[in-house]
């Protein structure tokens, strides 16, 4: 890279300005090894693969929005060239929400919050010049853009009834396996694979660089509450990647070489796969929330003006919701035949998470009480996150009763409860941490006035959307169903306005970034003024292209 | 600081790749835990001395006896009685049929396990067909028997106390078996 560097800029080369050189355009974004290109790299990807997850779940409302079969038939055509039979549409819409799910998951909030705002501001907050591990960050970037492209590409091949893997996130045998025969469930399950072992490789990254590079008077203890959170989520990363990765190679040999895992007729147990998904799946919620956790508290002590509350035990709370997270992961199957005994257990153990997150939330609002409050955008978005998150939260713990879930497994209830916490959570997180920091890495302001606006609309969009899905999976309608009676017509009719709602809200993000980009105001070294007390601050807007040479001390 | 980067990612590394031999000696360690618990309906194996010292209560309860076999398997496969009342406590043997249907021979074992899941654990084999693999000839018929008993803390076990009936089900499948692969090969 330094040869590259060397040769590709002369222009710059007598300025001096020695943390400034960047390589040519091709050397710079293709074979970055500069944390807060590759950042920059995985927040447009996150991005694009949002638009495309996004635009997915509003071709799912579109046929939702009333009852009977409208539109599914029409695109299970087009994308078969021919005539699609009614049971081919059914496999589209499982190839929608699988696709959905697996893109938001795994391409959207993991490459944005982790690979994005980790990339970008881990470094800059413990005062490293870079990650430890350049190279090898690069090669987590592209094996993600590899995956997302295989995953896409699988929804043109063969998979079972008609085109593309529906198999639902979990990916669950058997209908992962002999369900679902053709190459298409082997390009999702080799995608996951890529994704994994991205993930993995930046962990590895993460874990290294938040250990070994801080700098000197930077105590663990003294780490901003955002690096703590990466620092959580790269174990949790490192812990329950791998088993997913195991269980999806499981499903691999079944499917391919004859292999007896998960097949009940040749002495296999389909709950097996189970447990070991939820095993992995379980810590994955909290993967995409906990640096979401981290942001809040950034932006909540930086508009409070404050100190966040109660620093040790905000930082220990996550510690906590990560190491209970790994025990409690048979709450996703309740109704998979346990005993009481264990129901019981892990009813209990569940209900155990809520202590820490309850921590998190009461020190957030202890945080702004008696605090300089201003209301700017990224305190807004901060404050829905609070909001959203404890709606969220309080379902989590209706669906945590063993005895409830029997009722409300795979009802709408339990979309609209994870869609509180993720689309209404992680994604306000990941809003939030982009109006706050936005202009430390563009080196523009946002809009004001268009960020409010944006949070209104979205805010009222997505809980239009989400909120009347509890109504619905009270009354009973399953999840995962292209139709349903007429009784759920209304709420479902609501609920589709509500995705117009938020799209609009989306449109109105758009034209400021792009409006920001193009003709924003400049932004200062720390335009947040005093509150803002983490390093990052300390640096221009946008930082240096190498940035802390001489180690900053911490006092 | 460098040295100390590779280590740290070195063991960083290390523990994900030991999480993914975790992740495969679940495998056999779920395999495990539903011998000893009887988790999952997995039936439980005792020797014939343990069973005598068994006592035999007055209540009894139904065994339904269920048989399948894996679509590539050309057997019937069926119970001679499809249920049983018996003494809970009490020793009971029954008999399933198995026919080869091809001109073949053939070998196969089953899987098993008994629904409700939760009585798994108190339904205890003595003897069963199911231990060993089964290799019948074109044409044979075989009259396999299943010795076992349900044992008596099934009534006091308050999430067990109320079953009345129990199914036992065995599925059959085909062990490859070298000359199996050239039968296959010329077969189909």
């Amino acid at each position: 890279m330094t040869t590259i560097a060397a040769t590709g800029n002369d222009l710059h080369a007598h300025d001096h300005h020695d943390a400034d050189h960047k390589p040519g355009f091709f050397a710079r974004w293709f074979m970055s090894t500069n944390h807060k290109d590759i950042g920059t790299l995985y927040l447009i990807f996150a991005i694009f693969a949002g638009i495309v997850g996004g635009a997915i779940s509003g071709l799912m409302r579109l046929e939702l929005a009333a009852p009977g079969i409208q539109y599914l038939q029409g695109w299970a055509s087009m994308m078969a060239g021919k005539e699609a039979s009614l049971d081919e549409a059914y496999h589209m819409w499982n190839v929608l929400i699988t696709a959905h799910g697996l893109i938001m998951v795994f391409f959207m909030v993991m490459p944005a919050i982790i690979g994005g705002f980790g990339n970008w501001f881990v470094p800059l907050m413990i005062g490293a010049p870079d990650m430890a591990f350049p190279r090898m960050n690069n090669v987590s970037f592209w094996l993600t853009v590899v995956a997302f492209i295989m995953l896409l590409g699988s929804s043109f091949v063969p998979g079972g009834t008609g085109l593309g893997a529906g198999t639902g996130w979990t990916v669950y045998a058997p209908l992962s396996t002999s369900g679902s025969v053709g190459p298409a469930v082997d390009m999702a399950i080799f995608s996951l694979h890529l994704a994994g072992a991205a993930s993995i490789l930046g962990a590895i990254n993460f874990i290294t660089t938040i250990f070994n590079m801080r700098a000197p008077g930077m105590t663990l203890h003294k780490m901003p509450l955002f690096v703590w959170s990466v620092l959580v989520t790269a174990f949790l990363l490192l812990l329950a990647l791998p088993v997913l990765a195991a269980a999806i190679t499981m499903l691999l040999v079944d499917r391919n070489f004859g292999g007896a895992f998960f097949d009940a007729a040749a002495g296999g147990d389909p709950v097996l796969y189970q447990h070991l998904f939820w095993f992995f799946g379980h810590p994955e919620v909290y993967i995409m929330i906990l640096p979401g956790f981290g942001i809040i508290s950034q932006i909540v002590a930086t508009f409070s003006r404050k100190p966040v509350f109660g620093y040790l035990g905000m930082a220990y709370a996550m510690v906590a919701i990560g190491v209970v997270g790994f025990v409690v992961w048979a709450h996703h199957m309740f109704t998979t035949g346990m005993s009481v005994d264990m129901k019981m257990y892990f009813t209990a153990a569940t209900m155990v998470i809520a202590v820490p997150t309850g921590i998190k939330i009461f020190s957030w609002i202890a945080t702004m009480w008696g605090g300089s409050v201003s209301f700017k955008t990224p305190m807004v978005w901060a404050m829905g996150f609070i909001f959203m998150f404890t709606v969220g939260g309080v379902t989590g713990v209706v669906l945590a009763n063993g005895g409830l879930d029997d009722n409300l497994h795979d009802t709408y209830y339990v979309v609209a409860h994870f869609h509180y916490v993720l689309s209404l959570g992680a994604v306000f997180s990941l809003f939030a941490g982009f109006y706050y920091w936005f202009g430390k890495m563009s080196g523009r302001h946002l809009n004001e006035f268009l960020g409010h606006l944006h949070f209104w609309i979205f805010f009222i969009g997505v809980n239009v959307l989400f909120f009347p899905m509890h109504f619905l999976g009270n009354s009973g309608m399953p999840r995962r169903y292209p139709d349903y009676p007429e009784a759920f017509a209304y709420w479902n009719g609501v609920a589709s306005f509500g995705y117009a709602i938020m799209a609009v809200g989306v449109l109105v993000f758009f034209i400021n970034v792009i409006w920001s980009l193009v003709a924003g105001r400049r932004a200062e070294d720390n335009y947040w003024g005093e509150g803002a007390t983490t390093l990052e601050w300390t640096l221009t807007s946008p930082p240096p292209y190498h940035q802390f040479e001489t180690l900053p001390v911490i006092k | 600081m460098a040295i100390s980067n590779a280590k740290t990612g070195f063991l960083a590394g290390a523990l994900a790749v030991s999480m993914v031999g975790v992740g495969f000696a679940a495998v056999p360690l779920y395999r495990l835990f539903c011998q000893v618990t009887g988790f999952g309906g997995t039936t439980m194996r005792v020797d014939a001395a343990q069973a005598a010292t068994v006592p035999v209560s007055n209540k009894t309860i139904v065994v339904r006896f269920d048989a399948n076999q894996r679509s590539d398997l050309p057997w019937e496969f069926k119970p001679e009685h499809p249920t049983d009342t018996v003494s809970i406590g009490a020793k009971d043997m029954s008999i399933y049929l198995a026919k080869n249907l091809s001109n073949e021979p053939v070998t196969g074992t089953a899987t098993f396990n008994v629904t409700p899941a939760l009585a798994g654990q108190y339904f205890n084999k003595i003897q069963c067909f199911c231990f060993t693999e089964q290799t019948l000839k074109p044409g044979e018929q075989v009259r396999m028997p299943v010795l076992f008993y349900v044992d008596p803390k099934i009534m006091t076990d308050p999430e067990t106390k109320d079953i009345e009936e129990i199914t036992l089900s065995y599925t059959f499948y085909p062990v490859e078996k070298p000359n199996m692969v050239d039968q296959t090969a010329n077969g189909s």
